[in-house]
């Protein structure tokens, strides 16, 4: 009896303590509540007057009904009536309906697991809440998301997730960005059951870029789904079972992904963190900045987080047709070279060997003088591989003001085929890659020189077995293909019809042929070009409803500089230069490059041309101005400034044209959007941000070419992904990675 | 965090609570037939732990010299064959399906555990990657990826067992080969595991021994049921004299799983229904 009436004292103490939770948020569910709840439901009618107002799809999305209505089905979502295509889950359902349910497991982009049951909603007539990820839409099923026995569920469910996750968010560093925490806060109890030890787990290993707290994990298996789906690196599982279940390798192993990063985003937790970031920041005290990357022709979309005046991290953006919501580890971890090996004061290298700081009106009057001195047609300008529109547009005035016109920008070949832009785009679009049914890969790796247009590859022939015809050298692939060769000998037989891949191209729909930019190096470039476009026309490549001849460019400021018409022969312009300008190209040869010839270095990064240089001109990264960048599917976008520029380093085309002035040949342009109506009259498209402007299919009026296909094999273009520019040459993390990832 | 003193008392207070705990378990059983008929059951462990039980083995590799993922491990000809046999039950197309089955012949081959490498050697064989073949042998508890004894012995710590002796029974043979759960004796003959019921609780304790000792030709896996833990150290020194204990049930009254001392009930032919009895119309 005593004890009777001291559990009524408690339950009555513990009920009052509740109801002021009650009136201030409604968040209490009693459990008489709960078990009335089907009936009550059941009698709400989309015409209740308390029915709140139906509300807005989630984030704005438009969901595009099947052209035939019998492909569509109407469900009701807490009362309302919405209209889906089949074969939604239940939970797009109430995406559309804009009914956000909360998920651990569930992401758009990975096959359905239905494991975290953090989804459950209430559906009439069915026994038990649904887990609403794994459930499909059936004609108009009555999904309910806010009643007792959903929320119940819910609160259940995270009773569960939290009993063994370690609650250390104080040193967490998904703390403030963290689904369980922001999840646990909207839909989880005040209090929990379990009062027994939680479980530890090992931490895993997994390289250089990935950081595991593995105790953290609460085994969504959206790691493991990424890893097998996206990233095609099947390394990653589910060891164990029971309380004892946890994500591992099993035997010790990095993740050898160019896309592993990823990783870092789709974890619900704090479980895969960034290690380079580790204990760096917090996430609300950062910046971010949404821009664009420039280490590869893609343009992936990213958001440079910066904190004061230091780059702290770089996550990716959606983007839908060109990364969709991923980015490559070069892009996300080479912010750390944006920090080291920075120029930041005119130099001037002295008669001892040694550079010394000077003033930007000594520096660029020293090279206006020596400009002076010289012929004008030893004048050479070269545009680094980083360089973004306007500079080259400043560059190109410059020289060719100054009576040359040998510019060029590095990686172009000695005659790129600038004159139609159809020559040079990816054509196809990123994503258009995904109509492809058969792929036919000519001297390219995209694995290494598009980590983003290789994911795209990857998901297309995943989810329709396109097949892949590659020619080149042993190359790493993480998806099926065909190695048909390694010379240009094979292209010739397939153009031939020689090749048992001919049978194939042969019964494609929609066949796609991709050449690499590596092509716009070789000396036979012309025919290769030609004999590719003989394969095209021989089985229908392009057509005026699909065109499937690509060529995937190489890096940022490719596309733009062919716009441009930055295209002189860069063995000649070098060999006969006496003043040779580097806007931030390092890597072209500088072998056959005169003793006696004057080196003017503009960049952002003391890398490889500074040995040579004899002024260095400092400038500004792209994560510190504003710049078009044109991608290799021809999408022009902009980079925005994140973070102040170092030192005494200035825009590149503001160095260009105060150097024009100082050398009496003064620029026409004062301001960006002066620079921006030049480019307008040279390349229209560079000014329309965000279009990708489609190229016209090619006429047919190219003169014949005469030249051969040489033998040589195709080369690897890309030696070391994590390694290929100034910026990720200078970075401490890409360093890492190529000496831990990199298979020798 | 408790200061130092109130700890001490929570962790007296516990240990009490459990000491009378056990205590009255013991009452309990020492009044019942079962513990009467020689069947005590184990109220000796006492300690209530307050962590929970984990599988004992890791969930991740690590090199030993036995077993190391570049070793070169092959199924045997013979078994080579069982496998094409196994292969055949599937579809190509979803050889997957093969991997228990496959995991264990391998395990029966390779003197009762699989190495990392002979699951590297099942992945080729069903084109998987390496880590679904690591999913399903660290899922399932039966695989043994750690050497085990020639006679693996498995005591079902179940409840039905438990309460009629088992941990008795896992305490002698732990005591009497002078080793730890999961570990091997000296002459690698034999280990002592534990398992989940094993459906045999009819019969309780029961012990399991996998017999690894003829390779996977010879391979048994017997039940040894109604043990004492007497009884349980006879059998294992049968067994390491290379005798076969009779399987089966221990109780010398026992018929399979029939009650002690023969039936008791329904030991006549049923009778017909009262309304088919002619005789009585
Ligand atoms: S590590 Fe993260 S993504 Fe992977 S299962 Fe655990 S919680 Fe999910
Ligand atoms: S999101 Fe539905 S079960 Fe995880
Ligand atoms: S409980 Fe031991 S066999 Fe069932």
């Amino acid at each position: 009896m005593a004890f009777l009436a001291r559990a009524l004292r408690q339950s009555n103490s513990r009920l009052s303590s509740r109801c002021p939770a009650v009136a201030a948020s409604c968040r209490w569910i009693s459990p008489t509540a709960a078990a009335g709840s089907p009936e009550a439901g059941a009698a709400v009618a989309p015409a209740d007057p308390e029915l709140p107002p139906p509300r807005e799809p989630v984030g704005g999305a438009r969901v595009e009904l099947p052209p035939n209505p019998e492909d569509a089905l109407e469900v009701f979502v807490d009362g309302h009536a919405v209209r889906i295509p089949k074969g939604f889950t239940v939970l797009q359902a109430c995406e559309v309906a804009g009914v956000d349910i909360p998920r651990f497991c569930y992401h758009s982009r990975l096959s359905i697991a239905g494991n975290c049951r953090m989804c459950l909603v209430e559906v009439e007539k069915s026994p038990k809440p649904v887990a609403s990820c794994a459930m499909p839409a059936l004609p108009g099923m009555k999904i309910k998301t806010n009643t007792p026995v959903a929320k119940k569920a819910r609160e259940g469910v995270m009773e569960f997730l939290l009993m063994n996750h370690p609650l250390d968010c104080p040193i967490c560093d998904q703390g403030g960005e963290c689904d369980l925490q922001d999840q646990s806060m909207a839909f989880g109890a005040d209090r929990g059951r379990f009062t027994e030890m939680k479980r530890s787990v090992v931490d895993k290993n997994l390289g250089p870029l990935v950081k595991t707290v593995m105790t953290r994990c609460i085994q969504c298996t959206r790691c493991v789904r990424f890893a097998t789906e996206v990233a095609g690196v099947q390394d990653l599982g589910m060891l164990g079972r029971g309380s004892g279940e946890e994500i591992g390798t099993y035997v010790e192993k990095l993740m050898t992904s160019e896309l592993s990063g990823n990783v870092i985003d789709i974890c619900p937790v704090g479980a895969l963190t960034s290690k380079p970031f580790a204990f760096k920041a917090r996430n609300w005290e950062l910046k971010g900045t949404e821009t664009i990357d420039v280490t590869d022709a893609v343009g992936s979309n990213i958001r440079v987080d910066s904190r004061g005046p230091e780059v702290m991290r770089i996550v990716p953006r959606l983007n839908e047709d060109i990364n969709e919501e991923w980015i490559s580890d070069k892009t996300r971890f080479c912010y750390d070279g944006l920090k080291r090996q920075r120029l930041n004061d005119p130099m001037i290298r002295g008669p001892d060997g040694r550079f010394k700081a000077v003033t930007w009106r000594d520096a660029l009057a020293v090279v206006a003088e020596v400009l002076h001195q010289v012929k004008p047609e030893e004048i050479t300008g070269v545009a680094g591989k980083l360089s973004d529109a306007e500079s080259m547009m400043a560059l190109k005035d410059f020289v060719n003001r100054m009576g040359s016109d040998k510019v060029l920008c590095e990686g172009n070949g000695p005659n790129p085929p600038a004159d139609l832009r159809s020559n040079y785009l990816m054509n196809t679009s990123i994503a258009g890659l995904e109509k492809a049914d058969v792929f036919l890969l000519v001297g390219t790796q995209p694995r290494v020189e598009a980590a983003m247009v290789n994911a795209r590859i990857r998901k297309t022939v995943k989810a329709t077995q396109a097949k892949v015809g590659y020619i080149g050298p042993p190359a790493d692939f993480n998806y099926d293909h065909d190695h048909l060769g390694t010379g240009p000998q094979t292209l010739v037989e397939i153009a031939e019809g020689r090749h048992p891949f001919c049978s194939v191209l042969q019964s494609a729909k929609n066949p796609v042929i991709i050449a690499g930019a590596g092509l716009f190096e070789r000396e036979d470039q012309d025919a290769l070009f030609s004999t590719i476009e003989t394969v095209a026309k021989k089985f229908n490549v392009t057509r005026p409803d699909w065109n499937g001849l690509n060529v995937l460019l190489l890096h940022a400021a490719q596309a733009a500089a062919l716009d441009l018409g930055l295209v002189a022969n860069p063995s000649e312009s070098i060999k006969s230069a006496k003043f040779l300008y580097l806007m931030g190209a390092d890597d072209i040869s500088l072998d056959k490059l005169p003793d006696d010839a004057f080196v003017v270095y503009q960049g952002h990064h003391g890398d490889k041309a500074v040995y040579r240089a004899n002024v260095i001109l400092p400038s500004s990264a792209f994560s510190e101005k504003e710049g078009t960048y044109e991608n290799t599917e021809g999408c022009t976008q902009w980079t925005i400034p994140a973070v102040p520029t170092v030192g005494d380093a200035r825009d590149d085309w503001k160095i260009i044209r105060a150097l024009s002035e100082v050398a009496g040949a003064q620029l026409p342009y004062d301001s960006l959007s002066a620079v921006r109506d030049r480019i307008s009259t040279v390349a229209p498209n560079l000014v329309h941000l965000d279009e990708r402007e489609p190229s016209t299919i090619s006429a047919e009026v190219k003169p014949p070419v005469k030249q051969q296909v040489s033998s040589t094999p195709f080369k690897t273009v890309v030696e070391n992904f994590y390694m290929t520019d100034a910026i990720t040459r200078a970075s401490k993390i890409m360093a890492q990675c190529s000496a831990t990832l990199l298979k020798k | 965090m408790l200061p130092p003193a109130a700890r001490l008392a929570a962790r007296r207070l516990l240990g009490l609570a459990s000491a009378s705990a056990s205590e009255a378990a013991g009452r309990r059983l020492a009044s019942s037939p079962i513990a009467a008929a020689g069947y005590s059951a184990a109220a000796s462990r006492g300690s209530v732990s307050s962590t929970r039980p984990f599988s004992t083995a890791l969930n991740y590799h690590l090199d030993s010299p036995e077993n190391k993922p570049d070793m070169k491990w092959e199924f045997s000809e013979a078994n080579m064959k069982k496998v094409n046999e196994i292969l055949s039950h599937y579809p190509s197309n979803y050889k997957q399906s093969g991997i228990i089955p496959l995991l264990d012949l391998a395990q029966q081959q390779h003197g009762g555990w699989v190495p990392v490498a002979a699951m590297d050697a099942i992945a080729k064989i069903v084109e998987v990657a390496p880590i679904r073949v690591y999913e399903v042998a660290t899922f399932y508890t039966m695989f043994n990826r750690t050497k085990v004894g020639k006679y693996h012995l498995l005591v079902c710590g179940t409840t039905p067992c438990m309460i009629r002796g088992s941990r008795e029974i896992e305490d002698t043979l732990l005591e009497h080969l002078g080793v730890k759960r999961n570990e091997v004796t000296s002459d690698g003959l034999f280990s002592v595991g534990e398992m989940e019921c094993m459906g045999c609780c009819v019969n309780a304790p029961m012990i399991a021994v996998a017999d690894y000792s003829k390779g996977s030709e010879g391979y048994t896996y017997n039940y040894y049921e109604d043990l004492t833990p007497k009884r349980v150290v006879e059998i294992v020194e049968m067994l390491r004299r290379g005798e076969t204990p009779p399987r089966g049930t221990q109780h010398p009254e026992r018929k399979n799983c029939g009650p002690a001392g023969g039936n008791t009930t329904l030991l006549g032919e049923p009778k017909p229904p009262p309304c088919r009895d002619l005789d009585a119309c």
